[in-house]
């Protein structure tokens, strides 16, 4: 009688499910022209504290794949799992940063949009909420722009809250869909490495969407590339701490590999 | 991260801040409509036809003094304030059921079509054959003047959201009616608003129209029937006395109201658009 209990506990703990579990995912859609597959029998799991990119050129679907774990879209098969449990719709506890800055609230201010996620998001009361929105406003850089509308700030400083919002509502995954591609170069850079910064002082788990290998390399600890229409699973590359410095002989050598195995033309300009 | 430092804010002198502003201007445009008008009217001196703005002015004066035009302006506004009201909740519940179901989305779509082209005075001999005579259906007419345009206003508002900020909200949780509230209405601000002025000139139009078909009754009846019935007697100044009556109306509410709400509101999100 008592032994089952104990059983099922043991064979909890050997199988216990990875943070999130794609398992043969398809996802297709309808347009104009007929039914459109943009992502073919892709399957892979990400354990907690693991940064993994998804890296490939436009139109491999990396973004759908992004919206799909975010719960916006349906996989048209297979299913996707966090915590062993089914994705059917979004929630805060996977937060999504775009890549567009419209995604800020313009009619509240910086603190506001902060605060009110985290009013809807955790049900924390207002003046919780407030607090924990002021933190991580200041985390981000943004101490002095807490009462500032939206459209009174660079594309940057929006990412920045996106990026500060996203962290406050402390999702079990976070999720990045191309989250600094339309900053400038050295506006990426920094923003980079600041987040990079924030994910390890964090040891939050991120599912990180780009084209740019780089920045694959900077972010990541695993990178999964994608070939294009449909998307389906390239090769897999595993990013050593060392080579995550940008300038030295692995962070080139790794970005050599990534290229060669990804991009027929080892010269084809990819960033 | 470290801190972004805020911008330093220099003011504009002050001859340069004095002429920024559009007032001066209005008041220049506007001085020069009554001077042509006062002159105009002096040249033509057919009072019958054309009163002089004096003689306008002073007739708005005794009509204010009498208390008479105070009365009537104030049913008008009563009727058309509730009037007004019904018509934007009807609207807020249409666009609502809308925006969370295809059937109401169908509907709504159905429904302008089939309406918002059809003049509310057309309806009012059916108003007059389901409510009688009086305010239930001037009520009626104006309803029906103010739903359409603002329920379509709203509706296109809601289309013109951008997606990554539904996602944004869905991201949050939220579904719903806490997500038309609280995410599709402030993201669609600007065309709701702009849509709730045209209703506002919508149903004034249509109020004074049925006012000057049937005006109710002498007792209770508004300033079209006010600008009726002096017409009826040959006293065209009271007729421009109440027109200017309306013109006034709809200046302090497009004036004071509307743009104060426009300043508080998108200009401040920085959403304004035509």
């Amino acid at each position: 009688m008592n032994v089952a209990p104990r059983l099922a506990g043991l064979v909890g703990d050997a199988v216990s499910p990875p943070l999130l579990a794609l398992d043969h995912v398809s996802i297709s859609y309808p347009t104009r022209d007929g039914i459109l597959t943009a992502v073919e029998d892709v399957s892979f799991t990400l354990s907690a504290g693991e940064r993994l990119v998804l890296l490939g050129p436009s139109g491999c679907g990396k973004s759908t794949l992004l919206r799909t774990v975010g719960g916006f879209l349906k996989p048209s098969a297979g299913e996707i799992r966090l915590h062993g449990k089914r994705i059917v719709a979004p929630g805060p506890d996977r937060m999504t940063v775009f890549q567009e800055f419209d995604q800020l609230l313009p009619w509240r201010t910086v603190l506001g949009n902060v605060r009110y996620a985290l009013e809807r998001g955790k049900s924390l009361p207002r003046g919780q909420a407030e607090e924990v929105a002021r933190h991580w406003l200041t985390r981000v850089g943004l101490k002095n722009f807490v009462d500032a509308f939206p459209h009174t700030l660079s594309g940057g400083m929006k990412q920045r809250v996106a990026i500060a919002r996203a962290f406050a509502l402390e999702p079990a995954l976070l999720l990045m869909d191309e989250p600094f591609a339309a900053l400038d170069a050295l506006t990426r850079r920094q923003m980079q490495d600041e987040l990079l910064k924030l994910c390890e002082e964090t040891g939050s788990t991120a599912l990180f969407v780009t084209h740019g290998i780089d920045e694959a390399i900077r972010v990541g600890t695993r990178i999964i590339a994608l070939t294009p229409h449909p998307g389906r699973l390239a090769a897999s590359f595993d990013v050593l701490p060392e080579s995550r410095v940008r300038g030295t002989a692995q962070f080139a050598e790794l970005e050599r590999q990534i290229q060669q195995s990804v991009f027929a033309d080892p010269e084809a300009e990819y960033v | 991260m470290s801190d972004i430092a805020a911008p330093k804010l220099l003011r504009a002198p002050a001859s340069q801040r004095a002429f920024a502003g559009t007032p001066w201007r209005r008041a220049v445009i506007l001085a020069g409509f009554a001077l042509i008008w006062e002159l105009y009217a002096r040249w033509l001196d057919n009072p019958l036809l054309l009163p002089t703005m004096g003689a306008t002015l002073s007739a708005l004066w005794s009509a204010i003094l009498s208390g008479e035009l105070p009365d009537r302006t104030l049913t008008s506004l009563r009727v058309l304030t509730t009037g007004y009201a019904i018509g934007v909740a009807v609207a807020a519940i249409l666009t609502t059921l809308a925006a969370l179901s295809r059937w109401g989305n169908e509907a709504l779509g159905l429904l302008t079509s089939m309406f918002n082209p059809l003049p509310a005075i057309a309806l009012l001999p059916v108003a007059l054959l389901w409510f009688g005579v009086g305010t239930p259906s001037l009520i009626f007419v104006i309803v029906h003047s103010v739903l359409w345009p603002v329920a379509l206003a709203c509706h296109g508002g809601f289309l013109a959201v951008p997606p990554t900020l539904r996602m944004a909200g869905r991201n949050l949780g939220l579904s719903g009616g806490r997500f038309v509230v609280e995410i599709l209405v402030p993201a669609a601000f600007p065309q709701i608003l702009s849509g709730l002025r045209i209703g506002w000139a919508f149903a004034w139009r249509t109020l004074i129209a049925a006012e000057l078909v049937f005006g109710v009754s002498a007792r209770s009846g508004g300033l079209g029937w006010f600008i009726y019935t002096s017409r009826a007697q040959l006293e065209t100044a009271s007729v421009f006395a109440g027109l200017l009556t309306v013109i006034l109306i709809g200046l302090v509410v497009e004036g004071v109201i509307f743009r104060t709400l426009t300043r508080l509101t998108v200009q401040r999100w920085g959403q304004e658009q035509a």
